[in-house]
């Protein structure tokens, strides 16, 4: 049995999780699909210059991803802290 | 059997079943006809939630966008896509735990004030009116073109069907409605883009298709040849940007926490039996959702490809290689009867001449090729997703099943986002502030008054749209993005945002971002009206109307970050409400008090 920790402490690791989560959404999106486009497109996957990959493909594999990844991290954190329901 | 005629068959047979669906689980109490009780899979949720969510702008005109903007079109691609993970992350089960029946419900209890209910219940019509115009548009010319009718009476006959559909059946008829219409929808987009894939590189899966080698024998790949094709008739590369980095950024930002602030897509989270399914259920959506979004790239380079080939067939150049007007293809001069696609042929050798010609250096030689101009005067972007699978040739039923699928996106799309508008009405408005005494079969009669009238406004600027339906919709995020999201947002995260840092921030994000882009599309969308050219030059800082969401909200993020310093905290048990909501113990059904 995991020792049960507090609310607070719950939620700073939620905001953990959330931050982790994030910086790899903007990632995959505002960086590799927008900023560095340009450079990302001297590569190629397949046919596909790599840059307008992720802008048109690769992003949205990345989200879906990510967001069964959180639900399954914060599935873990509930039973961690004891706040999970039923 | 005609086009036409099969056309109207298999619409027709989608629609019995639609509505069959929708009277068999008509809603008979308020809370079944507002969140359809609390029983509902994450499976089945994220479906209904894909359905809901992708809308006459997903089907019939992100692929026509993609196909005229290339790269560019991105925006819509992840704006769309990424709004979700936002939605999952930092809003859903939140809200789910929260438990109550509607957006301004939540934000008026969060913020303990009735009027930051009104305001949310403002910032919710004005978002959700300005979606439903962007649907009337697609209606009209999806039915435009199936009836063979102009592009008016199309959206007239859209709004009668949304009405009957929509006031007939509340979230429950809507939730299984929307999977029986998600099931057409998709089908109806991927079976043609499948044929296209086949036809034009070999692959069957058009998301490997685009990616693959084209076979003309030139041993180029997709996206090459189509750069180079849309280059030799003076278009910029498919592939690069031709925008802006900063307005790719903030359009890209304004659609993702659009997304997330909708009331039509929120609202679904509160239908889900727990939190944890909250969270799952944004997942399956996405997963729905993605199938059409990474099909859509395919779809428009594709759609782009065929219509140069067929348009341009032989040699670039040579006079006898143009198509000729009398040998257009039926597609063409169906199109043409709704007045979306016309020809003009300005150097009258009877022949169609489709380039650039506000390239300085492709028109000179165009001019030598004797060309007056570019001779595809209007080629609506909306059209390009119907008339695709006409343009590669495929089979009538495959064309019967886009008009059918494009009318289930814009119709169950539609019928959401006017349940949202009603609801907040009746609920919020009248039951919550002015007349808490009414009935609940008044109630719902006055929801459903209040649907009508908000098909009859978004009919009329169906029929005078600001743009084609994803730019339509595109503002509407923006205006979700720039009021609700952040009020939401802040409510769950930051304890010390009380009622007076809330309206501020939700007032000057709405009414900053509203006045922006009426400045530039006209007062209240009114055509004439606008203060300045809609046109790069005119723009503050380059940043387009349909961008400017994302300023937005962060300037009402900021302004209720600078009221909530000089204004007190909010109380003892607001703050132990916002404590509640992070966790997921102890959530029950949502109820209406």
């Amino acid at each position: 049995m995991q020792p049960k920790g507090t609310a607070a402490e719950y939620w700073k690791a939620n905001l953990r999780l959330l931050g982790i989560s994030l910086a790899i959404w903007f990632a995959v999106s505002y960086v590799f699909g927008i900023m560095l486009v340009d450079v990302l497109n001297k590569f190629h996957l397949g046919g596909y210059p790599l840059g307008f990959w992720f802008a048109q493909q690769g992003s949205i594999y990345v989200f879906v991803i990510l967001i069964f990844v959180y639900a399954k991290n914060m599935d873990k954190l509930d039973r961690k802290f004891d706040v999970h329901e039923d | 059997m005609e086009l036409q005629t099969l056309t109207l068959l298999v619409v027709g047979a989608t629609f019995l079943l639609y509505i069959g669906i929708a009277v068999w689980a008509r809603a008979s109490t308020t809370g079944e006809f507002y969140v359809a009780g609390k029983g509902i899979h994450p499976v089945a949720n994220g479906m209904a939630t894909a359905a809901d969510w992708m809308s006459a702008a997903s089907f019939i005109s992100m692929a026509g966008l993609i196909a005229f903007n290339g790269y560019d079109a991105s925006v819509y691609l992840m704006g769309w896509t990424g709004g979700y993970v936002l939605l999952a992350l930092l809003l859903a089960p939140y809200l789910r735990k929260f438990g109550k029946f509607t957006v301004p419900e939540f934000i008026g209890e969060r913020f303990y004030s009735q009027t930051a209910r009104i305001v949310a219940v403002i910032c919710l019509i004005v978002a959700s009116i300005t979606y439903v115009i962007g649907q009337m548009k697609g209606v009209g010319v999806a039915f435009g073109r199936f009836l063979e009718v102009d592009f008016e009476v199309g959206v007239l006959v859209g709004m009668g069907i949304v009405f009957i559909y929509a006031v007939l059946g509340g979230m429950k008829g809507i939730t299984y409605t929307q999977i029986a219409q998600y099931v057409v929808l998709i089908f109806a987009y991927t079976v043609p883009a499948v044929f296209i894939s086949f036809q034009l590189t070999g692959n069957p899966i058009p998301q490997l298709g685009l990616g693959s080698t084209i076979n003309d024998g030139s041993g180029l790949h997709m996206l090459q040849k189509l750069d180079q094709v849309l280059v030799d008739i003076g278009f910029a590369n498919y592939t690069a940007m031709k925008g802006t980095t900063l307005n790719m950024i903030l359009l890209t930002l304004s659609l993702m926490i659009g997304t997330a602030g909708l009331p039509h897509v929120i609202v679904r989270f509160f239908t889900v039996p727990k939190v944890k399914d909250a969270r799952a259920s944004a997942g399956w959506a996405l997963v729905f959702i993605a199938i059409l979004y990474t099909t859509a790239p395919a779809v428009g380079a594709m759609a782009m490809y065929n219509l140069i080939k067929t348009v341009q067939p032989g040699q670039l150049g040579t006079p006898t290689t143009n198509l000729k007007y009398d040998e257009r293809p039926s597609w063409f001069k169906n199109w043409e009867k709704t007045g979306l696609l016309k020809f003009e042929d300005k150097n009258g050798d009877g022949r169609i001449q489709y380039y650039n010609d506000k390239n300085k250096a492709f028109a000179e030689k165009a001019t030598g090729y004797g060309w007056k101009g570019n001779e595809m005067a209007k080629v609506d972007r909306d059209i390009m997703v119907l008339a695709n699978p006409e343009i590669a040739k495929l089979p009538n039923w495959v064309i019967a099943l886009v008009a059918a699928g494009g009318l289930a996106a814009a119709l169950s799309t539609a019928a959401g986002l006017l349940l949202a508008i009603s609801s907040s009405i009746s609920h919020d408005l009248l039951k919550g502030v002015f007349r808490p005494d009414i009935s609940e079969k008044q109630e719902l009669a006055a929801g459903r008054i209040a649907m009508g009238g908000a098909i009859l406004v978004a009919g009329y600027f169906g029929m005078n749209p600001p743009g084609f339906a994803a730019q339509v919709v595109a503002l509407a995020f923006g205006l979700a993005a720039s009021s609700l999201f952040p009020a939401l947002m802040m409510g769950i995260f930051n304890k010390r945002i009380g009622n007076t840092a809330a309206v501020a921030g939700m007032l000057s994000g709405l009414i900053f971002t509203l006045v922006y882009i009426f400045v530039y599309k006209g007062w209240f969308f009114i055509p004439g009206t606008n203060n300045l050219p809609n046109n790069a030059a005119n723009w503050v800082m380059g940043i387009q109307p349909e961008s400017i969401g994302a300023v937005g909200a962060m300037l009402n993020f900021a302004v209720a970050m600078v009221v909530s310093r000089v204004t007190p905290p909010p109380p003892e048990h607001i703050q132990h409400l916002v404590e509640d909501i992070r966790v997921p113990r102890g959530a029950g059904g949502a109820s209406g008090h």
